[in-house]
Parts: structure tokens; C-alpha cells; sequence
């Protein structure tokens, strides 16, 4: 075991005299083992990068940087570019964030100051269990009871409201009022990051010394001002974390998406109409696609593995260690 | 307003009290509303997507659903059983898989690691990992595993979501560990037990209900995993091989396929699919969550 070797330079716990008995050889295997295990952990992240690099150097090649700014997708030439998807990505994860990060942080300030303690565990279980759902049955209720309602009741009457003025008219005109659409994708994304935004900030708020609170309140501030002037100061730039470890998601988020985008492969003016993202194209096309094809959405996956590993590592320097799983 | 934080009390004294007493109590009081609001939305949202799934799900349940195997194009009939046991197995080989490592891992950060550079790494890459995108994990497995050996299987798949399961068990092992007081393990020390002896026969023993917790909610979260087995397990639409070889098939995969398909009986199934999914994730997370605050 190479790991072994490594050992040495690690600090032990402190003096321990070690036997040599039966139990030593134990003692040696298993701090060998979970030192092993623990090297896993980075290798894993290691084998994720190198292997989206290898597996998409083929299109890197063939393409070269015009492989990103591209827009074109088209199989019966073998000529892909990851523009539109990669919009797609950024537009979707914007509007969620626009969209969650309002919802979150009432939720938060809800949880930690406003609702009654008896009411407080049920809320909070509720908001987690919202994690708990997964992503695909986010896409049903988003394709077959959010999209109709959606297409209904905001595209049709929007449409006609914008039709014909000058920016408005492309950026929210549906030409295919279906409900499906980067809009709705992002609406969805916003409802499935806002439990991981809603409780690393709970969590933060809670941490605050309640001195601070009691003496803002005890000069007479209401609890607005308490929370806008020394809650959202002192928790300050980890709700920055906890909003960017919600991109994470959103950047990454597949199936629900893969449902409610429309999955369009040219790039569109208006945000209601149909696009796609990284993640969907890569879950619509991977089973049929060979060659090329194949190694283009590899690409692809490396291109979204290094916006969310960035993504990621600001987040974590920001949050250290709140999130619990 | 001047005041900026609380630790600054020089600026509070600024506030004009009596001017502006009706639009600060606006301002609480729109806050308070807007907090709620969004709250109850959240819940509201919550309950929708649960009684959509009962309401065109419980139409879908029928004895036949945990019977028969999924029905081809244009059959009729037909049910999950395939899909059922293929998520059991593929699930518990995800747990399999990631158990050992996970516990060990998060027991080397908590118990050898500890503050040392090297701990820290590891600890801020696992953190990464735990919000890595499935897909690219789905992705990851297809290059290492289905590429090379020519064909999906269920091994791929069981490897997959284990990949995804590691950091959540690595992160509850290791904090749970820390929980269980220092003197505990010194006792161990006294007695002349080895680290490893101390590890497994008192600091694991304490730490039981946490890291069983920990497990479980890997469970929750790799059971409903869609993105990932496209790449890896595939799908099936019979009873897939006993050696997991060639496509396995699994409810997510089956509720993507069969959701917008054009079969009516498909979609049926899609929607039975769902609910059973979600009632057992939803289930497994709450019955965890119960055991850390019993376990506390």
C-alpha cells in the first residue's frame, strides 16, 4: 500500500505507545485504510476533471476556442458549438437566483424571527423536504401543472401586452406560447435551490448572538431594521456563500430542467421562448450520440464541470463549513 | 439611515424618532408580510407537487404495478416491477459502495486528519463534491466504466450513485465523530486499546445513531437520481440480467422515458412511478431527521 509511505508526514494524536501485538497490525491496517479512503475523496475529484478533459479533447481539438463561442449544433455536418447551451445555462441559473434568493432569505428571516416557536419545526421540515424532491418529479409538475398555467395566465397576455414595443417586444414576446421555456426553467430552478439557500442562511442568522438582537430591539428598533441592520451585516458575506452554493445547483440542475427548457438548439432572443442548457442537451442527446457528437457533449460537461467547480470553491471559502449535507 | 452595524452604537443616536415613526412601521410591517408571504409560497409549492402526484398517481397504483414488468411500445398494461427491484438494487449498491468509504473517510478527517493541511484539503474538496453537479459524475462513470468495457450496466450505475453518496457520509461521519467527547476516547486510551481499538469499539459506538442517520439520507438523495443512470445503468424494459450486465432498468429512468411518451398506460405508470418515489424519499428523510433529534 502506497499509502503507507505517506503516513509519516501526517501528526498523530499525540504520544501513543503502540505494542507490537495482533491489535498493532490492526491499529496499522486501519489508519492505512481510512487514510486510503480519505485520498479517495480528492482523487474522485481529480478523475471527475481529467476525464471530461480527455473524454472531450477530441471536440476541444477539432473546434478550438470557436467550440465555446459558437452557435451552431448540427448533427448531419458534425459542426457543434456550445453558445446557446451555455447562455441557456447562465440565463436559467440568473433567473433562479433572481427569482430564489428573495424567496430564501424571507423564508430565513420568517424562520429565525417571525413564526411562533410551536410552528417553527413544522415550516422548517416542510422548506428541507422541498430538497428532498427529487429533480425529475420537479420536471413532471413543471411540464404537466406549471407550463400550462404558465402559458396561460403569463405568456398569452404578456405576449400581446409587448407586442410591438421596442425591447420588451423581443426579450418577453413567446412566439409559441407552449409555457415551456428558459423562463419556466428558471422558475423551476428557483423553487429547488431555495432550501439549501433558506437554511445555510437560517442557520447563519441563528448563529448571531442574540445580544446583538436584544439590544438593537431594546433601543427601540423594529424588527425590519433589526434584521436589515445588524442581522444581514453580521451574516454578511456567507449569504453571498449560501447564494452561490444555490448557482452551484441551479448551473448543474438537469432533469427538471431537461423537462421544462424546450430543449431548442438555436439561442433565442426572448426569454420565454424555448433553449436549452449544458445539462439538458447533454441528458437529450448522449444516448444517440457517437463520435464527435459524443465527444462535443463531453465538452460540454467539462465546460459546466469548470463554471461550477469556481462557482463551488467561492462558495466555500465564503459559507466554511455551515452547509450540514 | 446611518446605522450601519450593531457593534457600532455611536450612530444609533441618529435615528429622528418622531418623524419618521409611521413609515418605519410601514417598512416592519411590509417586511413581515413579505417574509411570510414567501414562506407560505414555499409550503404551497411543497403541497402542490404532493398532490399532483397523488391525484394522477394513485390512479396508476394497482397490484399489477408491483407485479407485472413495464409494458413495450404500444402494449397494453403492464407495471414496475422491473423498475422497482432494479432501483432497490442499483440504490443499495450506490450504499454499498460508498459506506466503507464514506465512514472511513469522514473517520481519518475527524480522527487522524483533524486541523492538518492535508485534512483541510479534503474536507473543502468533499464539500465540493457534495454540491458537483450529478450529471458530471454520470459522465464521469460513462468514461471510466461504460466506455471502456463496451456497454451499460448496473455495476456502472451502483458505482455512480455511490460516487454521489461518498461526500454525504464522509461530512455526517466526521461531524458526528466530533461530537463524541474527547474524555470518552481518552478512557479508551487508558485502557491501552490501540486508536483503531478506541475508534471502532468506542468512538463508532457513540457516534452510532448520527452516522447510521448519515447514511440514510445518502440513501434519500442518490434514490431519486435520474441524471446520472442515463449514462450509466441505462434502462430496461424487462427483467434486466442477474449479473447487471447490459441495461438495468430503475424507476427514474422509466418515469423520464414514460412521462411525455405518447402511451397512455406509460404515462399511468409514470405518475404510479413518481408517487412511490417521492412517498419513500420523503419518508427516509424525515424518519433520518428523526433520529438526529432523537440522538441528540
Amino acid at each position: 500500500m502506497t499509502a503507507a509511505t505517506d503516513m509519516t508526514s501526517i501528526p498523530s494524536s499525540g504520544p501513543v505507545v503502540v505494542r507490537k501485538t495482533p491489535k498493532a497490525t490492526f491499529d496499522l491496517v486501519f489508519r492505512n485504510a481510512s487514510f486510503g479512503a480519505a485520498l479517495l475523496v480528492l482523487l474522485l475529484l481529480a478523475g471527475i476533471m481529467v476525464s471530461m478533459i480527455i473524454g472531450g479533447w477530441p471536440a476541444f481539438r477539432e473546434f478550438g476556442l470557436g467550440f465555446i463561442t459558437s452557435s451552431v449544433w448540427d448533427t448531419q455536418n458534425d459542426q457543434y458549438g456550445a453558445w446557446p447551451a451555455i447562455v441557456g445555462t447562465l440565463s436559467t441559473a440568473l433567473i433562479a437566483l433572481i427569482i430564489g434568493v428573495p424567496l430564501s432569505l424571507g423564508i430565513a428571516v420568517y424562520l429565525t424571527q417571525l413564526a411562533p416557536p410551536w410552528f417553527k419545526k413544522p415550516v422548517a421540515t416542510a422548506v428541507e423536504l422541498l430538497a428532498a424532491v427529487p429533480s425529475i418529479i420537479y420536471g413532471m409538475w413543471g411540464l404537466f401543472v406549471f407550463a400550462p398555467l404558465f402559458a396561460q395566465y403569463v405568456q398569452i397576455p404578456l405576449s400581446s401586452i409587448v407586442e410591438g414595443m421596442p425591447v420588451l417586444g423581443t426579450v418577453l414576446y413567446s412566439r409559441s406560447p407552449s409555457g415551456l421555456g428558459i423562463f419556466t426553467a428558471g422558475i423551476i430552478l428557483a423553487f429547488m435551490i431555495v432550501p439549501f439557500i433558506a437554511s445555510i442562511t437560517r442557520d447563519m442568522l441563528e448563529q448571531i448572538p442574540s445580544v446583538l438582537r436584544e439590544s438593537a430591539y431594546g433601543i427601540g428598533a423594529t424588527t425590519w431594521e433589526v434584521v436589515r441592520h445588524v442581522l444581514v451585516p453580521q451574516a454578511g458575506v456567507s449569504i453571498i456563500g449560501a447564494i452561490m452554493l444555490g448557482l452551484g445547483r441551479a448551473l448543474g440542475e438537469t432533469m427538471a430542467v431537461t423537462f421544462v427548457v424546450g430543449n431548442a438548439n438555436r439561442l433565442s432572443s426572448s426569454i420565454l421562448d424555448p433553449g436549452s442548457t449544458i445539462a439538458s442537451r447533454i441528458a437529450n442527446e448522449f444516448n444517440e450520440a457517437m463520435g464527435l457528437q459524443l465527444s462535443s457533449l463531453i465538452a460540454l460537461g467539462c465546460i459546466l464541470f469548470f463554471v461550477t467547480f469556481v462557482v463551488l470553491v467561492i462558495a466555500r471559502f465564503l459559507v466554511s463549513r455551515v452547509e450540514r449535507y | 439611515m446611518t446605522m450601519t452595524t450593531a457593534a457600532n452604537p455611536q450612530a444609533e443616536a441618529h435615528i429622528p424618532w418622531g418623524r419618521v415613526r409611521q413609515g418605519r412601521r410601514t417598512a416592519d410591517r411590509a417586511m413581515k408580510l413579505i417574509a411570510t408571504g414567501f414562506t407560505f409560497a414555499a409550503i404551497f409549492v411543497l403541497f402542490w407537487i404532493l398532490g399532483m402526484l397523488l391525484v394522477k398517481g394513485i390512479g396508476g397504483l394497482s397490484p399489477a404495478t408491483f407485479t407485472q414488468v413495464t409494458p413495450g411500445p404500444g402494449s397494453e398494461g403492464g407495471g414496475l416491477a422491473n423498475a422497482i427491484v432494479g432501483s432497490f438494487v442499483l440504490t443499495f449498491l450506490g450504499i454499498a459502495v460508498a459506506t466503507p468509504i464514506g465512514v472511513l473517510a469522514g473517520t481519518w478527517l475527524a480522527e487522524y486528519g483533524k486541523k492538518s493541511k492535508l485534512a483541510n484539503l479534503i474536507r473543502f474538496i468533499n464539500d465540493i463534491l457534495l454540491s458537483a453537479p450529478s450529471i458530471l459524475i454520470g459522465l464521469f462513470v460513462y468514461v471510466i466504466l461504460v466506455e471502456p468495457f463496451r456497454g451499460y450496466s448496473g455495476w456502472a450505475g451502483g458505482v455512480a450513485l455511490g460516487i454521489i453518496a461518498i461526500p454525504v457520509i464522509v461530512r455526517t461521519t466526521e461531524d458526528m465523530l466530533n461530537l463524541v467527547p474527547g474524555p470518552l476516547r481518552e478512557a479508551g486510551s487508558a485502557l491501552g486499546a490501540p486508536p483503531a481499538v478506541v475508534i471502532t469499539s468506542v468512538t463508532w459506538r457513540a457516534a452510532k445513531a448520527g452516522m447510521v442517520t448519515g447514511i440514510l439520507l445518502a440513501l434519500a438523495r442518490i434514490a431519486g437520481e435520474t441524471a446520472p443512470l442515463i449514462f450509466t445503468a441505462l434502462n430496461n424494459n424487462f427483467w434486466f440480467s442477474p449479473t447487471l450486465v447490459g441495461g438495468v432498468s430503475n424507476l427514474p429512468v422509466t418515469i423520464y422515458q414514460f412521462a411525455s411518451a405518447p402511451y397512455e398506460n406509460w404515462q399511468q405508470l409514470a405518475w404510479a412511478g413518481s408517487l412511490i418515489i417521492t412517498l419513500s424519499i420523503l419518508i427516509l428523510s424525515i424518519v433520518a431527521r428523526r433520529l438526529v433529534a432523537g440522538g441528540k
